[in-house]
């Protein structure tokens, strides 16, 4: 999960990492200026969203007093930044910046360990000066067990050029920072810019957070960071009846077992899909077992997303067997009754398919179609979402 | 021959007192795989019965390894647990820890995997969430069902599990001589690079398959060892072309980030490196025949 800055900016205050005093709204009247009368008027007001280059688009502006900061707050929220419509506003003091930094700490998973990046380059962004000035861009690798103590976060502000009057202060940062890294089970923690304030002080001016949503049976507090209201409705709704599903902008549903066989039934249904102008609606894994409570579930947000003209269900049956993914998808069309309106097409393969076939033929469902092939049945898919427009 | 996993491997359970290794052991006897015990240090010197097979449950890893003579051992545990138990059979010096479990935090795969590195790689790590591996006719350990396919010449190599059934199902007249799932996590132990290896060196494997996704630069770095060192025929296969950027597909690795980890620069990185790209695992499985003929 990303979090957005002022999410970042909370758990960087809450380990001790220095931050500029700010609060979040979303209007901009009463809480803006609230805000901004709190923090003594002169402050800046920053876009919430999840996408790089906000400030060029307009979406982070200084205001002077706090109806300046209400103003501002107003014109920025309900922007689009990118396809992302702006919610809520960071309001938060202004700082003098003498000088910008990077630094972050992420997963390297090409060398299976962690990673340390600084540099004094910051401001930008850093895969810029990573491609035009990668001597400015130190990387330290982290263990994993030994981790970073004051001796190491040296190292690396060290190996960045840090003037050497902002060794320990930046060093100090950096151990904070690794304490949001490691305790928050985040796979990274980005603050750029770091700043040197014109009084001297560093502190994170911006920050992205990414969690790992793996960890969340031990970070209770995380699944208050996730955003609901934002999130796509279909997506929401899948989430909680415990489905791994991603809308995607097509006419064709996808339901399938396993994440690797259901990304490669989005493609073959894509290919398929090219010549009659229609593409995958969506990616939904329903997992080993495909009961018909499940079923009926997955087909349920599929077919909750207007734009889905046909389903393929594609499943092999690897310990699942195919007999019981077949009655599932009878017993699920019972239970959707009249909400099932759109052709399904089916391709079983793998542990008992004639039985799994046979099932489904001798249940000569108007709505079903089987088809013994993946690609056979991409196909058809497509050619029955391009015929229902 | 096969790789990794042989029929004189005696597998051990981690967690076969609980519901995954309930399901699965009895699975991996019928598939010939000779499980010698589990290990639950709260039932440790019980008795578990699987269809006649009277297996003992051992306190740690150490004890099973010592009883029965054990170099594999198959984690079943829920994620809470895992990284100890990971942790438990790197510092017992097993020789093979197959993952299966889903859902690791990757700080705790991570730490996992230094450590099996600081310690100087003594046990080969497979996984986490992976199907695990099956030398068909020798032995399977993990949830790989064993009647898809027959022992064979193929040897595959996939960070998904059902494409891994599906591509041994397309070529099941062939056979395997191993099939090597090595999970869909971002931090995993045996690597495309690895099993690419031990297939080269393998006599019983004349033909790889190699299955990737989005995510990472496995494939890339996989490409470049092929072009280098892999004589045997290689084709692959990679699933989430019409993945978005940022979204998680499934495997918590299975992700776009910016311009990194797309399909096509995975494809693009193998077909440079000589290795046949199939648009679809049928196609996958006709080119494979095509360069076995």
């Amino acid at each position: 999960m990303d979090l957005y800055e002022y999410q970042a900016r909370d758990l960087f205050a809450k380990h001790g990492v220095p931050v500029l005093d700010g609060a979040v709204a979303d209007t901009a009247e009463q809480q803006a200026r609230e805000i901004a009368e709190r923090f003594g008027g002169h402050v800046v007001v920053k876009a919430q969203v999840k996408v790089g280059g906000r400030g060029k688009a307009g979406g982070v502006k200084l205001a002077s007093d706090p109806a300046d900061a209400a103003e501002k707050a107003g014109q920025i929220l309900g922007m689009d930044i990118k396809g992302h419509t702006v919610h809520r506003v960071l309001i938060a003091q202004s700082a003098e910046i003498a000088e910008e930094y990077y630094v972050s700490f992420l997963l390297d998973r090409s060398n299976r360990t962690f990673l340390a990046m600084a540099s004094v380059e910051g401001g930008v962004e850093i895969e810029v000066v990573a491609a035009t000035k990668p001597e400015a861009l130190a990387r330290i690798p982290i263990s994993a067990i030994e981790g970073v103590d004051e001796a190491k976060a040296r190292e690396i502000a060290q190996a960045a050029k840090f003037p050497a009057e902002l060794i320990d202060p930046i060093a100090h940062v950096l151990v904070k920072l690794w304490e949001v890294f490691t305790t928050e089970d985040a796979t990274l923690v980005e603050v750029n810019p770091l700043v040197k304030t014109k009084d001297g002080k560093v502190l994170a001016l911006d920050g992205k957070v990414t969690l790992d949503d793996n960890a969340e049976f031990r970070q209770a507090d995380h699944a208050a960071l996730e955003d609901s209201a934002s999130a796509d409705p279909l997506e929401a709704k899948a989430k909680a009846l415990n489905l791994n599903y991603v809308k995607l902008d097509g006419e064709v549903g996808i339901i399938g077992n396993g994440a690797g066989l259901v990304m490669s039934t989005l493609d073959v249904v894509a290919y398929a899909g090219e010549k009659h102008g229609v593409k995958p609606a969506n990616f939904l894994d329903i997992g080993g077992g495909a009961s018909a409570e499940v079923m009926a579930n997955g087909l349920s947000v599929v077919l909750g997303d207007a734009d889905v003209r046909s389903v393929f269900v594609n499943v092999f049956g690897g310990i699942t067997a195919c007999d019981a993914v077949a009655d599932g998808i009878v017993a699920a069309l019972k239970i959707l009754g009249a909400e099932a309106t759109k052709p399904l097409v089916v391709r079983l393969d793998g542990n008992n398919v004639v039985e799994g076939r046979r099932i489904l033929t001798e249940a000569a469902h108007p709505l079903v179609t089987l088809v013994d092939t993946m690609d056979d049945a991409a196909a058809k898919a497509a050619e029955l979402a391009a015929v229902g427009a | 021959m096969a790789i990794f996993l042989n029929e004189n491997s005696k597998v051990i359970v981690q967690g076969m007192t609980g519901s995954e290794g309930m399901k699965h052991t009895p699975r991996m006897l019928r598939a010939g795989t000779t499980v010698v015990g589990g290990v639950n240090p709260r039932k440790a010197g019980q008795k578990v019965d699987f269809d006649g097979s009277s297996l003992p449950v051992f306190g740690t890893v150490a004890d099973a390894m010592a009883e029965t003579g054990a170099d594999t051992t198959v984690i079943f545990v829920p994620p809470a647990f895992a990284k100890s138990a990971m942790l438990e059979a790197i510092d017992a010096g097993i020789g093979l820890a197959v993952v299966i479990t889903e859902g690791i935090p990757v700080h705790d795969s991570a730490t996992a995997w230094a450590h099996a590195v600081a310690t100087g790689n003594k046990t080969r790590v497979i996984g986490p969430n992976c199907p695990g591996i099956a030398s068909p006719g020798k032995s399977n350990a993990g949830i790989i069902p064993a009647d898809i396919t027959g022992p064979g010449s193929i040897g595959l190599v996939s960070k998904s599990g059902t494409l891994t059934y599906q591509m041994m199902y397309e070529l099941r007249d062939i056979g395997f001589s191993t099939a090597v799932g090595i999970g869909g996590d971002p931090v995993i132990g045996t690597t495309h690079i690895d099993a690419l290896q031990a297939f080269e060196d393998d006599p019983e494997t004349s033909a790889i398959v190699m299955i990737g996704e989005i995510g990472g630069d496995a494939e890339e770095r996989a490409a470049a060892y092929i072009k280098e060192h892999i004589t045997k025929p290689v084709v692959g296969y990679v699933a989430g072309f019409t993945a978005p950027e940022g979204k998680t597909m499934g495997h918590a690795g299975a992700i776009v980030s910016g311009s990194s980890g797309t399909a096509q620069a995975k494809k693009d990185a193998l077909e440079a490196a000589g290795v046949t790209v199939g648009k679809t695992p049928s196609e996958t499985a006709r080119l494979l025949r095509d360069r076995v003929k």
